[in-house]
């Protein structure tokens, strides 16, 4: 395993170190906060990272699997195309913003716009979730173990949302459905890739009403 | 009454303030539409250049050398872009425009060493291959956008405002959301499409600077980074823009294009590029960070004498967009069966909303895309361009400059006191610039 202590060096070094010699385990120490840590890895490389992040880190990512031992500052994981994020601790706003793919998992809870214009991420959380979350959500999913405060999936399109907990005031255009037996199959199998602890049967599903699709002269006050 | 009282017009309900009310009450909604503003604006033709005089020497116009080479990204990029004109192609989305018309403009660009970006939708690979300098827009709703494409880009474009809408986000009605484009973008096939008007990750400056250093993390701080504002609060914008780490900043101004905004916004909102230009150009002085951070000015810059004035007011380079479709044929008096039955005439179309472009540029159906070939359009635009360069060369030349950056405010008066106090250039036969 290759170590990085950041207390020693720069965030420049270690990403391009990241970038160049992409293989392996990586240990990285020392974060204290630093933004954009992992950003833009390209390979199936294990990066651990022991404490607290600051803005984006694993911004982008692709193929790589990636732990934070603390909590994440905004925008962790955003814009991911593959691979894993795993948060111990709690994020900040924005978190899997304008995912297309991977899977971000945080273990406590994420504050508000997680999942935010997502393009098919599958985002865990297993607390709970801020307001704003998935607003403008096309694709992908987001399951939160806890609540979900105001305004859940504002002007979503495709992306499906499910929540055990309370939801907080819907956002435009977002409605409950049913909770078929492919939804919670899909569910279960999502519960068990992030390894959150939570039994299935208690989620609600949410998605897009598609009223606001096109424009409707009888729905202009919902926009 | 007599007949010529019952004729009489409104000042305040004229006919096309009618024609407007009687269609909203009809429709209930706005009336969306492309191109750009269609209001008389103080603009570039408001300004003259004064030439060479006993005072200032000119070059021959046909002989000496007048360069025309700029550079952009010099501040923090490892790999700064150069071209040899100072006219680039500004940022039009693949859906807003056809595969053909985005192809052809990479063409000519190439051919005239210039660069050309992409827009809200990402970047096609017809793009990429066609174009020898791209720089990749990172917009707001982030349609399409992934390391990848970030890390074969030549620059990145973080988009903040757009002069045709500042404040508002990317509009594509559902005709133009064929298989293709809805792919390119996550979202269901034709749908009326409104992008997002703020950035999903940062809300102000300070997570801007720290969002830009992320993508340059990503990019190995190889490539320069622009900002694109739209003309509204220019002072701030730029001082923000050189704070959160703009390689370069391209000004919008309220005359810039657009593929479908809503008409009060494109009318009512910003404020045009001359107020814009000259306001950039200062907050830049006062930082010292003129030409250290590159000025790419933009918004209905249409002749080579818009861009010498550009260029003489501070602007590094210029960008184009709605003059480069009217070159590869927009509002040409050709297919004018088409034109109409969009309820249109050449000359006055805007109709790049409908997706039923009559000359093949802001169109997705193959039957009217095939009335662009990629060739012919680049061949129509590099000439464009061509002329272009000779116009700003013949205008420097006149001014005694050897190098069309060398243009300068002292080179130019205004002919209207707005102009002069817009542009901050004295009123022609006066040292007077109102407001100074």
């Amino acid at each position: 395993m290759k170590i990085f202590d950041l207390a020693q060096d720069s965030v420049r070094t270690r990403n391009q170190g990241l970038h160049d010699s992409p293989e392996g385990k990586w240990l990285v120490s020392h974060p204290d906060g630093r933004h954009c840590i992992a950003a833009g890895l390209d390979a199936a490389v294990d990066v651990d990272i022991e404490g607290h992040v600051g803005y984006y880190c694993a911004g982008m990512n692709k193929h790589a699997s990636i732990t934070i031992s603390g909590s994440a500052g905004p925008g962790v994981a955003e814009n991911m195309m593959s691979g894993t994020v795993r948060v111990k601790g709690n994020v900040s706003h924005c978190a899997g913003a304008s995912g297309h793919g991977g899977l971000l998992i945080v273990e406590g809870d994420a504050s508000a716009r997680c999942g935010i214009s997502m393009k098919g991420t599958d985002i865990v959380v297993a607390g709970s979730v801020g307001h704003m979350s998935a607003f403008m959500a096309q694709t992908g999913r987001l399951v939160v173990c806890g609540d979900a405060g105001d305004f859940l999936g504002d002007s979503i399109y495709e992306a499906i949302i499910y929540v055990a907990g309370e939801v907080g005031e819907l956002g435009a255009d977002c409605v409950e459905k049913e909770m078929t037996a492919e939804h919670r199959q899909s569910l279960t199998d999502l519960l068990s890739a992030s390894g959150v602890d939570a039994n299935p049967d208690n989620f609600r599903r949410y998605g897009s009403a598609r009223k606001l699709y096109n424009f409707n002269i009888d729905h202009a006050s919902d926009y | 009454m007599s007949k010529q009282n019952s004729l009489r017009p409104s000042a305040t309900f004229p006919l096309d303030v009618l024609a407007e009310i009687h269609r909203a009450a009809d429709q209930g909604i706005y009336e969306i539409r492309g191109f750009g503003t269609k209001r008389s604006l103080p603009n570039f033709d408001d300004l003259l250049f004064l030439g060479a005089s006993m005072s200032r020497y000119p070059l021959e116009g046909y002989r000496e050398k007048c360069a025309t080479n700029v550079t952009l990204g010099t501040r923090f990029a490892k790999k700064p872009i150069e071209l040899n004109i100072p006219i680039t192609i500004a940022g039009m989305s693949f859906g807003a425009l056809g595969a053909h018309a985005k192809e052809a403009i990479g063409r000519a660009a190439t051919q005239m060493g210039t660069s050309t970006t992409t827009g809200d939708g990402g970047m096609t690979e017809e793009e990429r291959q066609s174009s020898k300098t791209l720089v990749y827009q990172v917009l707001p709703s982030r349609y399409g956008l992934n390391p990848d494409d970030l890390r074969r880009a030549d620059a990145l474009e973080v988009v903040v405002g757009q002069g045709a809408k500042p404040g508002g986000g990317g509009m594509l009605l559902g005709q133009k959301i064929t298989e293709r484009v809805a792919e390119m973008r996550d979202l269901p096939e034709g749908i009326d499409q409104r992008s997002a008007c703020r950035h999903p990750d940062w809300t102000g400056p300070d997570d801007l600077e720290i969002k830009i250093q992320e993508l340059r993390e990503i990019t190995d701080w190889q490539i320069p980074i622009y900002i694109k504002i739209g003309a509204a609060r220019v002072s701030y914008d730029v001082a923000l823009s050189v704070k959160a780490g703009a390689d370069v900043i391209v000004l919008d101004g309220m005359q810039g294009g657009t593929a479908a905004t809503q008409d009060v916004f494109i009318e009512q909102v910003g404020i045009p590029t001359l107020p814009a230009l000259r306001m950039a150009v200062d907050a830049l002085r006062e930082l010292g960070m003129h030409r250290k951070v590159q000025l790419i000015v933009s918004g209905g810059i249409r002749t080579g004498a818009d861009i010498a004035k550009a260029l003489a007011m501070g602007a590094d380079a210029v960008s184009i967009g709605s003059a480069t479709m009217v070159a590869m044929g927009c509002n040409k008096p050709v297919f004018i069966e088409d034109y109409q039955s969009l309820g249109t005439e050449p000359g006055y179309c805007h109709h790049c909303h409908t997706g039923r472009c009559p000359v093949g540029i802001t169109t997705q159906d193959p039957e009217l895309e095939a009335r662009l070939m990629p060739e012919m359009g680049a061949r129509l635009l590099r000439n464009y361009l061509t002329t272009l360069t000779l116009e700003v060369q013949t205008l420097a030349r006149a001014c005694g400059k050897s190098h069309v950056l060398n243009l300068e405010p002292e080179d130019m008066v205004a002919l209207t006191i707005e102009a002069a106090a817009m542009a901050g250039i004295p009123l022609a036969g006066t040292n007077w610039i109102p407001g100074a």
